[in-house]
């Protein structure tokens, strides 16, 4: 019997960091060392570490956690050479809405991710990494811890990684349940035992991040694409996707889709394709309404914008994001003031409450959708919705603030038929 | 305060882990851990973890209130979470709460009498196109219709 996926795969895919997942045992390290593991490891251990990053420059590669920053320029900034011993985070606390791909490269290759973060380790020339995991994923906790141990046994973590005298130990860090925590200043002080609330940036994490060590922090899914970058070289890496925005990436397709999954698709994908083809259309012969592009921070995009190619670049001119992957497909049929209501009530329970403009202002719109969709609507409230947003934007210490006003903003301004409609409905009930 | 050998054993290692000077670090891993086997952060709890960790207890104390899965009272032996995060909703993961509210007769956050069951509307989990999602403690349900809740939860009960 074949292995159980999460979802079938679609032949449209390019599978790199995916490419084991529906091997037998790939959660193994037997199975991993089959599969091209810890060649691009033994390969980095005789390159530079100017030599790594340059290759990781060369991939194109930007961040895959949301913000979508070029990894390799991140790499750069790690003073190698400072007194002080470097540390790798990884951010596994993935809790964007509509973003459930970090759990898959956890759950089927652990011993990729493991391998990307070494070799970030022979880049920064860092010995200790911590895989900061969101306390929901307790299993992936688990599986982790299994991985990570098996990887010391068998000399791929500790004192002398697969021979070569290059030592690193790795552990797993719960969370507890904090959207904020995957903010990466805030996880740095939950990591340090502290509430979960961002930092004033400078200090960037690079110059002093976890306990004031340099800190090199990625996302798992960008940790586990280097191995590919390392063994295949960044430049046939870069070239599976468009320019500057290279590779492939998970895409977490969600929503009123037949085949709703999370699909590996080279940058500049098309996002019409990605919907109809690779996650099967829309059930019920029904139109599109909308896409969330990248999670619920990223700008809705409306049925007639949604023909273009999925690259950051693109999706940045159109007004949007990327993020952190994680595409929700709207039908026809979606009550937006209901959606719009849904996303504040999340960022308004996860505002950590640090500033002023994000803890207040999340509330604000919360309560005002809250009336709307109860039918206690007023007229002026349309354009309220939208001044209180732009007011937020730019002015909180995080990205929180403007994750929950970015997507609100365009609901309400490319969706005010949605609004209108509800005033019309509570004239008629008078 | 002890705790199970497994415990121990787990709490010795994580005070290892972190740079020297450090264990405050562990603070967030050990109140979560811990409370899955005291069944909730009490007092006692708080303070064994601010001395192991060699912190005050208002220094563990003060991080309880910010992290979503701890909690100063038992829960239900099972936890029931249901996400009604967008991508849940927009496949009837607020209609699947709504049941499991009547089914359980409990509200948000509430236990029942028994202490067999407890309820919660959460944010996203990681789940969303598996949608919509429970997750009762710790394992995941995917696909979840308020048929399937129902087996899932009689299941629960008739086992128990």
């Amino acid at each position: 019997m074949a292995k159980q996926l999460f979802n079938q795969p679609s032949p449209l895919e390019t599978r790199v960091v995916s490419k084991n997942f529906a091997i037998e045992g790939s959660e193994t390290l037997d199975v991993y060392l089959k599969n091209d593991g810890y060649k691009a490891f033994l390969k980095a251990k005789e390159m530079t570490p100017e030599a790594i990053v340059e290759e990781v420059k060369t991939s194109s590669l930007r961040g895959r956690g949301g913000a979508g920053f070029p990894t390799g320029l991140k790499w750069s900034f790690v003073p190698r050479t400072s007194p002080k011993p470097r540390v790798i985070v990884i951010n596994a606390d993935e809790s964007e809405p509509g973003t459930c791909k970090d759990r898959l490269l956890m759950e089927y290759d652990p011993h990729q991710l493991i391998e990307g973060i070494l070799i970030a380790g022979l880049a920064v020339d860092a010995h200790k990494g911590y895989l900061y995991i969101r306390g929901e994923y307790r299993y992936l906790i688990e599986k982790m811890d299994r991985a990570i141990d098996e990887a010391y046994a068998k000399g791929y973590l500790g004192k002398n990684v697969a021979g070569t005298g290059f030592e690193f130990d790795l552990c797993t860090h719960s969370g507890a349940g904090a959207y904020e925590c995957g903010e990466e200043t805030a996880l740095l002080d939950s990591l340090e035992g502290k509430r979960g609330v961002p930092r004033m940036k400078p200090p960037f994490p690079a110059v002093a991040g976890a306990w004031a060590l340099p800190t090199l922090l990625n996302n798992v899914e960008t940790f586990s694409a280097v191995p590919a970058i390392i063994r295949d070289g960044g430049a046939a890496f870069a070239a599976l996707g468009t320019p500057k925005n290279g590779g492939t990436r998970l895409v977490c397709i969600s929503g009123h889709v037949n085949k709703p999954g999370v699909y590996e698709l080279p940058l500049g994908f098309p996002m019409m394709k990605a919907i109809n083809e690779v996650a099967g259309g829309i059930p019920g012969g029904k139109k599109l309404k909308a896409v969330v592009p990248g999670g619920s921070s990223c700008p809705i995009l409306k049925a007639d914008e949604c023909d273009i190619p999925m690259d950051y670049d693109t999706l940045a001119k159109v007004g949007s994001m990327l993020g952190s992957g994680g595409m929700v497909v709207l039908d026809e049929t979606t009550d937006m003031v209901r959606f719009a209501l849904r996303i504040m009530k999340f960022y308004a329970h996860e505002s950590c409450g640090w500033c002023i403009p994000c803890r207040e202002g999340t509330t604000w719109l919360k309560k005002i959708l809250q009336r709307f969709y109860e039918g206690q609507g007023r007229r002026e409230d349309i354009s309220l919705l939208g001044e209180l947003s732009k007011n937020m934007l730019g002015r909180t210490f995080c990205a929180l603030g403007d994750a929950a006003a970015l997507p609100t903003i365009s609901i309400v301004e490319k969706f005010t038929e949605d609004f209108e409609m509800y005033l019309a409905r509570q004239e008629v009930m008078v | 305060m002890t705790f199970s050998p497994q415990l121990e054993e787990r709490f010795a290692k994580m005070l290892t882990r972190y740079p020297e000077g450090r264990t405050r670090s562990a603070v967030v891993p050990m109140l979560i851990y811990g409370q899955d086997e005291v069944g909730a952060v009490t007092k006692e709890l708080i303070e064994e973890i601010a001395r192991r960790c060699k912190v005050t207890p208002l220094q563990v104390d003060e991080v309880v209130g910010y992290y979503s899965m701890l909690h100063r009272k038992p829960q239900g032996k099972f936890h029931v979470q249901v996400c009604t995060n967008i991508s849940c909703q927009l496949v009837g993961g607020e209609e699947l709460y709504e049941h499991a509210k009547k089914k359980l007769g409990l509200g948000h956050k509430e236990t029942s009498a028994d202490g067999l069951f407890s309820l919660e509307e959460v944010e996203c989990m990681g789940a969303c196109s598996w949608a919509p999602a429970v997750e009762i403690n710790y394992d995941f349900h995917h696909f979840v219709t308020p048929e399937k809740l129902d087996q899932l939860i009689d299941g629960l009960r008739k086992a128990h």
